[in-house]
């Protein structure tokens, strides 16, 4: 099942800077593990070191937020959206403090 | 369904013979109309922040007629707002946002209201800032903020006009609208510090805000008026590079602490320790980082001591300044650090040294010894050694 995973901005850094990625898996959690197995850094990203998706981080399967559907394990289908959605706080942007 | 505005008392109202000239494009709509344009002339917003988001909110509901706007700062305008904050001229420089923004918003329309409170808001004064106003927007740039406007929005039952934007990306939507999902049911808690790519990654495409503003300020009209659909259970994501609004479904979660069925929260809480910070800007850990001062390393290099220089900046950031030293961002080191010779004593800078002291730590595991962070980083030389080092 060929899904697409949105990256967002924050984490494209981590991705060679692409924006979006297909790859092949029949549960979100599978396309999550397939992403991360080719991009590592974004694994602690994205995951605790318990292996729980972090909680400042939702994952949307098309328009629905996973926590509201079988969270990882929820099936996906071919041509489906998979979107990472971390929070972002910035209103004005301050210029980067380091 | 309107917000419940009538919550405060309201005195009766009309527009003036200017004021059904100015607002004219509003009243001969029947959306607006005259009653519209009298809940505007009623309502009392209260915008958190000044700065990018709060410039297109500031200035386009003055102009619609908001007839109480209550604007909270604390921070004075600087040479860097001038990019993306519009309520500001450069004549402002140096002046409190909140007194920049009332004298532009006053000109442009003086027949409102305008309150400013120039003061960070806090535990102990969100509640009573909050009180004496109908809807709350949030133009924060920081999650304790974020997270102290959501909570003190709910206890009060006031609407939070959410929006916010990292580089070329924006969200927002409406929270705390009676049976909508607030903050945390979207986040519950925010990420740790230092782990959201916000340092090196900063900064932000000087419309983004004004777009992602703008669309907050037209939720607060509609709010206000009750007309359409307003942006609840909807999170807006908005893309710049790429062109393109999405949206998601955002649901009330029945185990939020704060709006769901067992609730936690009840009150204000401590957000920086709830954040994971104290203080704004978090002092660089530096515990056993040796380090030189800019002054320093200009007289050892004077001496002509053999010192390498390593930047951990971004490339970009080097084309901006520089001290001739040898590139390689933080985010390369561990695959570059073979480029590197440890036999030579190194000093390592970034902008400030919380990313230099970063890759010093790494470094030092890599079996380098002769390390030295360059405190506070190229800012700190262009204070102490080279004035004419444009500062970013």
């Amino acid at each position: 099942m060929a899904v697409k995973v949105m990256i967002p901005t924050p984490l494209r850094q981590f991705t060679g800077k692409q924006a979006s990625i297909e790859c092949s898996a029949t549960t979100v959690g599978e396309a999550l593990g397939s992403l991360t197995g080719t991009f590592a850094e974004l694994r602690k990203h994205l995951y605790t070191d318990e292996g729980k998706i972090r909680s400042f981080v939702n994952v949307y399967l098309n328009d629905e937020d996973i926590r509201f559907l079988d969270k990882e394990n929820t099936h996906t289908k071919d041509g489906d959206t998979i979107s990472i959605v971390p929070s972002i706080a910035g209103g004005s942007s301050k210029q980067p403090k380091n | 369904m309107a917000i419940p505005t009538d919550t405060l008392p309201k005195q009766e109202v009309k527009l003036s013979k200017e004021e059904v000239l100015r607002y004219s494009r509003h009243l001969i709509m029947p959306e607006v109309g005259l009653e519209g344009q009298l809940k505007l002339k009623r309502a009392r917003v209260l915008l958190i922040g000044t700065g990018g988001l709060g410039a297109p909110l500031g200035l386009y509901l003055a102009a619609a007629g908001v007839g109480h706007l209550g604007l909270v700062d604390f921070d004075v305008v600087d040479f860097s707002n001038l990019q993306r904050q519009v309520t500001f001229s450069t004549g402002d420089v140096g002046k409190h946002k909140t007194e920049a923004a009332k004298a532009r918003l006053s000109g442009l329309n003086p027949t409102i209201e305008i309150e400013t409170f120039e003061t960070r808001l806090t535990s102990e004064n969100a509640l009573d800032l909050f009180r004496d106003f109908d809807i709350i927007v949030d133009g924060t740039d920081n999650f304790p903020t974020r997270f102290l406007v959501n909570d003190a929005s709910f206890l009060l039952g006031k609407p939070n006009v959410y929006g916010s934007i990292f580089r070329f990306e924006g969200q927002a939507t409406v929270f705390g609208y009676p049976g909508g999902p607030c903050y945390r049911c979207l986040y519950p808690e925010p990420p740790p510090p230092g782990l959201v790519p916000s340092c090196a990654e900063g900064g932000v495409l000087g419309v983004l805000p004004g777009i992602v503003g703008s669309i907050q300020a037209m939720e607060t009209i509609k709010l206000i008026l009750g007309s359409g659909d307003p942006l609840v259970g909807r999170l807006l994501l908005f893309d710049a590079l790429g062109m393109r609004f999405r949206e998601l479904k955002l649901r009330k979660n029945p185990a939020c602490p704060l709006c769901g069925e067992h609730r936690t929260i009840t009150k204000l809480i401590d957000y920086e320790e709830f954040c994971g910070i104290r203080g704004e800007e978090a002092p660089p850990m530096t515990d056993g980082i040796p380090e030189i001062t800019a002054k320093d390393l200009k007289s050892r290099q004077d001496r002509g001591d053999d010192l390498f220089i390593l930047d951990v900046r971004e490339p970009h950031e080097y084309q901006i300044c520089n001290l001739n030293g040898k590139l390689i961002p933080l985010g390369d080191l561990p695959r570059r650090v073979n480029e590197l010779d440890s036999s030579r004593e190194m000093v390592v800078h970034c902008r400030s040294g919380k990313r230099s002291a970063d890759a010093i730590q790494f470094l030092q595991k890599a079996g380098f010894k002769k390390l030295l962070n360059l405190k506070g980083g190229v800012l700190a030389w262009a204070d102490e050694v080279d004035p004419t080092m444009p500062k970013y």
